[in-house]
């Protein structure tokens, strides 16, 4: 049973980073991103690491990705492949192609190092089950067990994460805080509903009473007229 | 399944990412490719935690996952004020830093 668990979410945990790598859409990758965060719990799991897996699912497949997708909806998804477009990258012969096959090679190698390295240690309990497990309240990978090793024997670690966090915050607001409107390296953007035009040119925005120049024409005669319009509503009212 | 299966994934997942942030141009997906390593690494900790049955490798694990949580913070508020500034959201085209 716990086997067949294994190869289930081991496949969904590869074909999900695979679908992170492959996919030329961010939102598709961010999905894809998002099934290999859950395949990888249901791995934690298996080994059981309980509280992990929660957190790697509500923080991790929760949180995070969402942030993730505000910013790709933000951004725009497809600047990738409209930027590959334009410049002709992936087709053959052209530096694209060159470095997709080089990053591949790359990284064949280093998966034949870590397997070595991982598998071809001379430790034997690599290939046995993990150390004796008996279930209770307390034991190993409860949230009772990680919180006990938090607060005692790594309290300096969660102080140290915690400021991490703190900074980290105050670095994410600092960096995307808009400064100021429009700043002097930004070009001003020309739109061309804002030039000034003969008062009575019978566009739609003087129609509804909202044309740029309505600003001149609205003088403080028309809103005492208004008041005095409400004034008397109200009195008919009561 | 033993220990050495898990590893085994955790290196194919590490080797992924790793291939991903260097062959993606956006930044977005090169930070989801970071993503991807660091899962790695956090399934391989998981895995030897088990193995000794000793908690610490777990709290390394939640350790690494807040790590990465302030790397997405700050990854992507600099993509954000990048895409302010009207700049190529490429890493290729962003080399005013290159010396």
């Amino acid at each position: 049973m716990s086997a067949v668990l294994f190869f289930l979410a081991a496949i969904g945990a590869i074909t999900g980073a695979v679908g992170v790598v492959v996919l030329r859409n961010p939102f598709y990758s961010v999905l894809a991103l998002v099934a290999h965060l859950i395949s990888l719990a249901v791995l934690f799991l298996l080994l059981r690491a309980e509280f992990v897996a929660a957190v790697q699912v509500v923080v991790y497949a929760g949180a995070v990705m969402v942030l993730y997708v505000f910013v790709v909806a933000y951004v725009g998804g497809e600047s990738d492949s409209i930027g590959e477009r334009l410049r002709g990258v992936g087709a053959p012969g052209s530096t694209g192609s060159g470095l997709r096959l080089g990053g591949a090679i790359v990284g064949g190698a280093l998966l034949v190092e870590l397997l070595i390295a991982l598998l071809g240690t001379g430790i034997e309990a690599t290939s046995g089950y993990g150390a004796p497990y008996v279930s209770g309240p307390q034991t190993y990978g409860t949230p009772a067990y990680i919180g006990k090793l938090l607060l005692t024997r790594f309290l300096v670690t969660f102080e140290l994460a915690s400021f991490l966090l703190l900074i980290a915050a105050v670095g994410g607001v600092v960096l995307a805080r808009r400064r100021g409107g429009i700043g002097e390296d930004e070009p001003e953007v020309f739109v061309p509903i804002d030039l000034p035009r003969p008062r009575d040119s019978g566009t739609i925005a003087e129609g509804v009473g909202s044309a740029p120049t309505a600003g001149a024409r609205l003088t403080s005669g028309d809103r005492i007229d208004e008041e005095s319009a409400v004034r008397t509503h109200a009195g008919s009212l009561s | 399944m033993s220990i050495s299966w898990y590893l085994a994934v955790s290196a194919i997942v590490f080797s992924l990412g790793a291939v991903g942030v260097m062959t993606r141009r956006n930044p977005l997906v090169v930070l989801l490719c970071l993503e991807l390593m660091l899962n790695g690494g956090n399934l391989a900790l998981i895995a030897f935690s088990r193995m000794w049955g000793n908690g610490d490798g777990q709290i390394l694990a939640i350790v690494v996952m807040t790590v990465a949580a302030c790397e997405v913070c700050i990854g992507l508020g600099m993509i954000v004020a990048i895409y302010r500034r009207h700049l190529p959201i490429d890493v290729d085209e962003l080399r005013e830093l290159q010396g």
